[in-house]
């Protein structure tokens, strides 16, 4: 009897998080094995999979379909560029400020538009993005309508050699992807996270069993804002140049990061990793089609979204349910007991 | 004076948004139907237009009685074969699909026609105008403003005197008890996207007469239409004909005081009626 027991780890998924952190140390060392182009695109890899995770956890998971992230991810770069010339600060107070603004900022406007059910609230992030892009163009210290660059003095306060910049721009990110996937996923083994699952399968039941469906999603929206905005002002640092078009890029920042979800699995934590992988072997075979490229994917994304509405992952988990990332509770020993 | 002429130009501008969110307004009253894509169906009848026009060399208003129809069946089409499998009570679905159609739309319209501004030409009656006192109207302007009020009054008499109205507002009370009662879901919401697709045709002639389009403006026409919607409260054809007026009151008055406000100041009035009265000023329904 007493081998029946709960628990949250499997074979699998024990195997999958050693592999995990193998991945991240041998990712950590490649500013010494690869060349300048690869840790670029790296990068880029991880943003993007930062962006896809949070969007998820707010569509996935809270159920607040946003298409408006790009709102955050410009402010953050925006408040990068601004924090670092206008203000004097240095580059690594910076990131953490941009973080905290985001948040601060991100509150006031989920009570408005949190007043807007489903796809409406889509639209009314959009609103939000917009209002966003429209008045930093009017902000003529960061060049107005067509933008500004970051200037040498301040990027050489990052490191003083290119080989070093570039390298730290890297370790941010990778350190970024860390901290968002790691910070989901403990988000969603705490009590708070076990009450956002709930809310996820059944809003109605979830808030009968005493859960505040309000706060809990409010929450959601203020967490995933802040990381957005610190994502923003890293991918902003890799730029080197901002303008409003940009850092508002509804294309950039939402339908690319909606696609990675809906291709990878949306509402699970693997999917946005797998998505993020898949779309960017696509783009880097296809890039050269261009537009081609764009509706071949928007055709992907509908045809994923008729035929497996939970993506790729949703394919290879199957009904047995596997999980690299040890989520759900499962009982052990039962097939023992049965024998 | 100014200030006047001022507000009556955003009320006829406002015509304009009215029938951008016409249609958005109808479908989301039958089916709670959302279509991400609404602003680029717009942009693609206008290149429709453009193109029946130009290969027929038909005024681009007299081209309507081609254009119409055609974006009807597409309507219907998209509904029946793609839109159709994605309804149900998960809201994820048909937001994703049409936001697919979307990226979709646009991209294809950038390969089909670059993404160089193109315009309507419908002739002399473009640049005339008749004099009300001290202010000067458009005479397209008033045209596409009667226009507005010509298909609202229309969509409201096919909800409340029609057989399809009866059957519009039949799914939209309780679907399953319509389709006991006999009525196709299916066909029903088909033709309600079709109606919706016919409004926007006419939507997307007169925006391509007022000023040029390319193939990402979209967006922004999908935004001024659902803020019509809102502000004129869910439900409410004449009251999303009140908030197109609103709305475009707010943008000629902003661009008054500075021509970078413009559009700010339309999202910026929007966002204060959400925060005063969340459900618009004239809500019919949840």
């Amino acid at each position: 009897m007493d081998t029946l027991k709960v628990s949250r780890a499997t074979r699998l998924s024990t195997m999958a998080m050693v592999m995990l952190a193998l991945i991240v140390v041998v990712m950590a060392a490649a500013p010494w094995w690869a060349g300048r182009a690869d840790l670029r695109l790296f990068g880029e890899i991880f943003l993007y999979m930062s962006l896809a995770t949070l969007w998820n956890l707010l569509a996935g998971y809270a159920g607040l379909v946003s298409v408006g992230q790009q709102a955050y991810v410009g402010l953050g770069g925006y408040v990068f560029f601004a924090a670092t010339m206008l203000w004097g600060m240095s580059p690594f107070i910076a990131f953490p400020v941009a973080m905290v603004l985001g948040a601060a900022i991100s509150a006031p406007i989920a009570f408005l538009i949190f007043r807007l059910r489903g796809a409406y609230f889509a639209i009314g992030t959009w609103v939000v993005a917009e209002v966003f892009r429209l008045s930093f163009a009017q902000v003529s210290a960061l060049g107005g309508g067509s933008g500004t660059s970051l200037t040498t003095a301040i990027v050489k306060d990052l490191a003083s050699g290119r080989d070093g910049r570039e390298a730290l721009a890297y370790w941010f990110a990778l350190g970024l992807v860390v901290v968002v996937v790691g910070a989901v996923f403990f988000f969603l083994r705490s009590r708070q996270g076990v009450a956002l699952t709930a809310i996820r399968d059944n809003e109605l039941a979830a808030s009968s069993l005493g859960i505040d469906v309000w706060r809990t999603k409010f929450l959601v929206y203020v967490v995933t804002a802040g990381l957005t905005t610190l994502t923003g002002a890293l991918i902003f640092l890799q730029k080197l140049r901002i303008s409003p078009d940009a850092a508002f890029s509804t294309n950039d920042w939402t339908a690319f990061v909606i696609f990675i979800v809906v291709i990878g699995g949306i509402g699970t934590i693997e999917g946005p990793i797998i998505g993020t992988l898949v779309f960017f072997a696509l783009r880097e075979t296809l890039a050269d089609f261009g537009t081609i490229y764009l509706i071949a994917l928007g055709f992907v994304a509908i045809l994923i979204m008729l035929k497996t509405p939970n993506g790729l992952w949703g394919l290879v988990r199957g009904r047995r349910g596997i999980e690299l990332f040890p989520l759900s509770q499962r009982v052990r020993g039962l097939s023992e007991k049965g024998t | 004076m100014d200030w006047v002429n001022a507000i009556v130009q955003g009320t006829l501008l406002g015509g304009l948004y009215a029938l951008f969110a016409a249609g958005l307004s109808l479908i989301f009253g039958v089916m709670r139907l959302v279509n991400i894509a609404h602003g680029d169906l717009i942009v693609l009848s206008a290149y429709v237009t453009l193109t029946i026009s130009a290969a027929l060399g038909l005024n681009p208003l007299l081209s309507l009685v081609l254009v119409v129809p055609l974006m009807a069946l597409l309507g219907y089409l998209m509904q029946r074969l793609i839109l159709n499998r994605t309804m149900g009570e998960d809201i994820l679905p048909p937001l994703l699909v049409t936001f697919g159609l979307s990226v979709i739309i646009q991209n294809a319209l950038l390969v089909g026609y670059s993404a160089d501004p193109q315009k309507l030409n419908a002739g002399a009656i473009e640049t005339a105008a008749v004099p009300f006192g001290p202010i000067t109207v458009g005479v397209m302007p008033l045209i596409v403003f009667v226009t507005a009020v010509v298909v609202i009054a229309a969509l409201q008499w096919i909800f409340y005197r029609t057989a399809l109205g009866r059957a519009f507002r039949a799914t939209s009370d309780r679907q399953d008890i319509a389709q006991l009662m006999g009525l196709n879901r299916a066909h029903v919401f088909g033709m309600a996207m079709a109606l919706s697709l016919a409004v926007t045709a006419v939507a997307g002639v007169f925006l391509g007469i007022r000023t040029s389009f390319d193939p990402a403006v979209g967006g922004s026409r999908l935004i001024f239409g659902f803020e019509a919607v809102i502000i004129g409260g869910l439900g409410n054809l004449w009251g999303t004909l009140c908030g197109g007026v609103i709305l475009g009151i707010a943008q000629t008055v902003g661009a008054k005081i500075h021509p970078g406000y413009q559009i700010l100041a339309g999202h910026l009035v929007f966002l204060l009626i959400l925060a005063v009265r969340p459900r618009g000023l004239f809500p019919r329904m949840d």
